[in-house]
């Protein structure tokens, strides 16, 4: 990284504190500029950090917004289960068909590019308004990055483990259990963070656009209604819920690739 | 036919038979036209829409505000990318941050930009540039980092002043990453704004969009939609021509 030669690895509780040090510090510059951002704008456009975090403890109390919360995560939940699912099956099988694989990954990376938004309509016109919907947009945001992680974990995998397998005669199944599964599992366990954290932004779009329940509805409904607390309130519940499940997801990805290194 | 033009013709083909396939499907009325309509008919109003000239000013709002956001994150993007690799404790410091920044739901912060800037570009080209800026950041460093040890020493041994060092030598061997940056940043700014506009905004392609599903005008709706989509995909099949063009004169030279 650096051209200057790393100096003795300084004790771990010392590395761990200087490492919380930088996050305290990081953290403190957030809510200097959220503050500063505050006094520039004042309250007609964005609460301060300390009366937004005083809302949101009152807000989380109450039932009408675990109501909202889970309409979104009940949607979030069932998109994030079907772009899983899809996503492997699909990322397995165009893995080990190198001819469909090689067809069809520019037309997935294409599809990844493209600003799905402009296709909730389309969704809207098939599904109707409701929670079939969102779920159907999650899965566009979602599961192109699972396939597409998939597929890739597939195509790469070291062919020698393979090779093995056939030499020692496993079935179709056993090869994808024992030897295929926990090969891709680092790269399939990226793919399932990346795609649920699009999943998470889909069933969010969907919400702003057009629905009537939900966080997204909410945060919109609070800047319809001049309730700035509300948005900003719920912002930050859900920044700090994404930011969250994705460290989660991050240390367990972390786990695997060390896990599956000293397997190698 | 070499495998390569097989894979390729395979795609033409699988691409248009789908088209074909929903042609059909919206001819025999299999699916509703209120739900869908035919291609050749979205492709025929689209048309109508560019000759009449009654979406000119949607476009134009729409590019100059992607313009804008895309060249701000780029230049950002990169600024902030070359400081953060020259000094180690800061970017172990937004390592992490850097991360877990895609997993933010951005867009939920626009209605907030609104109530910051006032419904107009501003709060679109803010969320765009946000959008598409640690995609910069983050290629920068990757290529940074991906600058072999030998060619930094090199410069050195040639007494090469830094300035030469850098134009000569550590942009042209991080270029391929920064190329990527600049795809995934016009690619997210693009879907920033078009998503910003789609929410809450008062023109631009994305408000066409959302305006015409709201007047369920089919015909406006699915023309603008094969717009952006047509628009979205040509791009991106530019860039990543170019960039096979330049990966090739890479590997000859």
């Amino acid at each position: 990284m650096t051209a200057q030669p790393t100096a003795a690895q300084p004790p771990a509780w010392l590395a761990l504190s200087s490492r919380a040090l930088d996050a305290a510090i990081l953290l403190a510059l957030f809510v200097a500029v959220w503050q500063g951002l505050y006094a520039y704008a004042g309250d007609s456009a964005i609460t301060s950090p300390l009366s937004t975090l005083a809302y949101a403890s009152d807000l989380v109390r109450t039932s009408s917004f675990w109501g909202h919360a889970q309409a979104t995560l009940v949607a979030f939940v069932y998109s994030l289960v079907i772009s899983i699912a899809l996503g492997v099956v699909l990322g397995l099988v165009l893995g080990l068909q190198r001819f469909a694989g090689d067809v069809a990954e520019p037309i997935f990376v294409a599809l990844y590019t493209i600003p799905k938004v402009t296709l909730y309509p389309l969704i809207l016109l098939i599904f109707g308004l409701g929670v079939s919907a969102k779920v159907a947009f999650g899965v566009i945001h979602g599961v192109i990055p699972i396939i597409l992680f998939t597929l890739n974990a597939v195509k790469n995998i070291n062919p020698v483990l393979l090779r093995t397998s056939r030499a020692m005669r496993l079935t179709q199944w056993q090869t994808v259990t024992t030897v295929l599964a926990p090969a891709v599992m680092p790269e399939l366990i990226t793919g399932v963070r990346v795609g649920f954290s699009l999943t998470m932004l889909g069933v969010l779009i969907g919400e702003m656009f057009a629905s009537q329940r939900g966080l997204g509805f909410l945060i919109v409904n609070g800047i319809s209604l001049h309730n700035v607390r509300m948005t900003t309130a719920v912002i930050l519940i859900v920044v700090v819920f994404a930011i969250a499940a994705n460290g989660l997801l991050l240390w367990v990805d972390k786990r695997m690739r060390r896990g599956a290194a000293g397997a190698v | 036919m070499s495998r390569q033009a097989a894979i390729g013709w395979t795609r033409v083909a699988v691409i248009v038979g789908f088209v074909a396939a929903i042609e059909v499907l919206c001819r025999l009325k299999v699916i509703n036209p209120l739900t869908l309509i035919p291609p050749s008919e979205m492709a025929s109003s689209l048309w109508e829409l560019i000759v009449s000239g009654r979406i000119t000013d949607d476009i134009a709002q729409t590019f100059s505000t992607v313009a804008i956001a895309f060249a701000l994150s780029v230049v950002t993007g990169f600024i902030l990318g070359a400081v953060i690799h020259a000094l180690p404790r800061v970017r172990r410091a937004v390592d992490p941050l850097l991360a877990s920044y895609y997993s933010i739901p951005f867009f939920v912060f626009y209605p907030l930009l609104i109530a910051l800037f006032g419904l107009n570009t501003i709060p679109l080209i803010v969320i765009g540039f946000v959008f598409a800026t640690a995609a910069m950041v983050i290629s920068t460093l990757n290529g940074l980092d991906r600058v072999p040890r030998v060619m930094s020493k090199t410069t050195r041994v040639l007494r090469m002043s830094s300035a030469r060092s850098v134009w000569f030598v550590t942009l042209p061997a991080a270029a391929p990453y920064l190329f990527t940056g600049l795809k995934l940043a016009l690619a997210y700014s693009f879907i920033g704004v078009i998503a910003g506009e789609f929410i809450l905004s008062g023109g631009g392609l994305g408000f066409s969009i959302a305006y015409a599903y709201n007047n369920f005008d089919n015909q406006t709706m699915y023309a603008l939609m094969m717009f952006v989509l047509v628009i979205a995909t040509v791009m991106n099949g530019a860039l990543h021509v170019w960039e096979q063009h330049m990966m090739r004169r890479r590997t000859r030279s």
